[in-house]
């Protein structure tokens, strides 16, 4: 046989690599960020991330706002979870005035905080496997968040941005309705998780295109501030519930599921195990609730007077509610003099709240931990070397929400 | 919990015998042991923390600025929040430095998530990070000319004379 050579000029042909904006509003990433990629062919080199498309100034906001009008500031973080949002805010008020809460609102809290997981969980897994290809599990679940957010709407009346509940416990007690739809999503959700895990945990195709792609060890992980399902996917089993309780989730039994790898495929199957443990927290919380008998079983909110909001008829009737009514309206109420941390579990990490105090109507200073702000500097190690297609998977898998990246 | 428990006074005295006196204004605000170093200890104070094989401070948990107009030792602070997560303690660090030479060594050669941490810090309160890889700002337009989380910017149009400040906001701040 003949041998064939292609005689080129030297330099006539020069390795090319590409420019890729992707976002901020491409609908791969799911929300406003940008990645400007450097692409040999499909495989990535380098990426500058860009976030803060959405900054809101929330942290300079707080500053001019007494304690309950923040409430609203953090429902626009992690949106997909506003209540764990609202919660962490209020306990981290409590912390500071020193307001204990009646068990009661703890377990009607714990309810509301697990049912916020399981519908964010729900949301990242079905568009890990939207972005996999596969868009049915996403239909399957998404029903069962309407049904939640029907849930929230009976608590609070809103449902994206709940600003559910109050410093000292809830606005109102939950209706008969809630409890029923709440019986309702409890029978009815595992079983549809259950299918959404037939669909895609030995799913070939799926399992090829997570497994071994955005891995991240342990040592990465924890060095990048990784917290969360996806810090628990790398293998470390630290959980703010089980760590450093709050509102009484000592008082529950569930497992932390763990991963290995850290990888997509891993990610995916935690977050799964913490819905299934979630709704296992939700019927013992719920439980707990139902052994609440006489007085005691009405009881919805902490007696703090000086920062709990009155009912509207003793406002109308009594001289000391319209007092209260007034003076928390207007900020009137001094906020004690003081510095607080306090965390909670995050649906994507620990959600934390460093509030200082200098004694006026509203904090000197506040800061928001934002689980996902932080470990999105990691993206760049996870997706260099791999494909393209990949790190649309891998930022899904990472449950990014812009709205609380910048804050 | 072991009797061995790692326990805020074991921490002070480990922070003392090393550090001495350079270490200020010990606290212990709802259970965590929080202290000041001066600015330019703070990666040996953090290293020590990292490295001891009983301190073990190896998570930041969080890096954030503060402005204090006027303050004593320093106008303008950086507070680290560590944690411990094999003995699951935390503790909250903070360093003074001035808007007139903001300067404060970087973390980010013990924790990558002190990285963009750095930058936010930066981009809000001016603060510069020495030997940080890229300082520059991360949420606000790079365009940007002040900092807007310090405490001389005020968020509403001060010379607005509808509103009286002696009640609502912080005016009295504000304005001086």
């Amino acid at each position: 046989m003949q041998k064939h050579s292609i005689k080129l000029e030297e330099g006539s042909i020069e390795k090319q690599t590409t420019t890729l904006n992707l976002g901020p509003t491409h609908p791969a990433t799911h929300g406003v960020m940008q990645n400007v990629l450097q692409l040999d062919g499909e495989r990535i080199l380098s990426t500058e991330q860009t976030i803060g498309y959405i900054h809101r100034a929330f942290e300079k906001i707080a500053e001019r706002r007494p304690l309950y009008q923040i409430t609203t500031l953090t429902d626009r973080l992690n949106y997909c979870s506003s209540p764990i949002n609202n919660m962490g805010w209020h306990l981290t008020c409590e912390k500071l005035l020193g307001v204990k809460t009646p068990k009661r609102v703890d377990y009607l809290r714990v309810i509301i905080m697990e049912l916020a997981r399981v519908t964010d969980h729900l949301i990242c897994n079905g568009v890990v496997g939207v972005d996999s290809g596969a868009f049915s599990g996403f239909l399957y679940l998404m029903q069962y968040r309407e049904l939640v957010y029907e849930i929230y709407e009976e608590v609070c009346g809103s449902r994206l941005t709940t600003n559910i509940g109050r410093i000292g416990g809830f606005e109102r007690n939950f209706t008969n309705t809630a409890f029923e739809k709440l019986e309702k999503f409890l029978a009815e959700y595992p079983d549809v998780l259950t299918e959404f895990e037939k669909l895609f945990n030995r799913n070939r195709i799926f399992m090829e295109r997570a497994m071994g792609v955005g891995g991240i060890s342990a040592e990465r992980a924890l060095n990048y501030g990784f917290t969360g399902p996806n810090l628990r996917a790398a293998g470390v089993d630290y959980d703010v519930r089980v760590h450093a309780p709050y509102s009484s989730y000592e008082d529950f039994e569930f497992t932390v599921p763990v991963g290995s790898t850290g990888d997509n495929y891993d990610r995916f199957l935690v977050r799964n195990e913490e819905m299934r443990q979630s709704i296992e927290i939700i019927r013992q919380a719920y439980q707990k609730v139902q052994d609440f008998k006489g007085a005691e079983a009405d009881v919805f909110h902490a007696d703090a007077p000086e920062y709990y909001l009155p009912e509207k008829a003793d406002v109308y009737t009594k001289m000391e509610a319209l007092i209260y009514h007034f003076k928390i309206v207007m900020g009137e109420t001094d906020i004690p003099v003081g510095e607080v941390y306090n965390s909670v579990e995050g649906a994507n990490g620990e959600l934390g709240f460093y509030l200082i105090s200098d004694g006026g109507r509203s904090p000197y200073r506040l800061h928001f931990r934002r689980p996902c702000f932080i470990y999105y500097q990691a993206y760049e190690e996870l997706i260099k070397g791999g494909m393209l297609s990949d790190a649309v998977i891998t930022m899904s898998s990472l449950n990014l929400i812009a709205g609380e990246m910048d804050a | 919990m072991d009797s061995m428990a790692l326990t805020n006074d074991i921490i002070k005295e480990k922070l003392i015998a090393k550090f001495g006196e350079l270490l200020t204004d010990w606290e212990e605000p709802f259970g965590l042991l929080t202290f000041t170093a001066p600015k330019d200890e703070n990666l040996k104070v953090m290293q020590f923390l990292y490295d001891d094989p009983e301190l073990r401070f190896q998570f930041l948990t969080d890096l954030c600025g503060v402005h204090y107009p006027g303050g004593k030792t320093g106008d303008l602070a950086v507070v680290y929040h560590l944690h411990n997560l094999k003995d699951n303690v935390r503790l909250r660090f903070k360093v003074f430095t001035t808007t007139a030479n903001p300067e404060v060594y970087t973390a980010t050669s013990l924790y990558s998530s002190a990285n963009w941490m750095e930058r936010e810090t930066f981009d809000f309160f001016g603060i510069n990070f020495v030997g940080h890889p890229n300082m520059k700002r991360i949420l606000n337009v790079e365009e940007m000319d002040y900092f807007p989380l310090r405490k001389e910017f005020p968020l509403e149009d001060q010379s607005r004379t509808d509103k009286d400040d002696e009640m609502f906001g912080r005016g009295r701040l504000l304005n001086s």
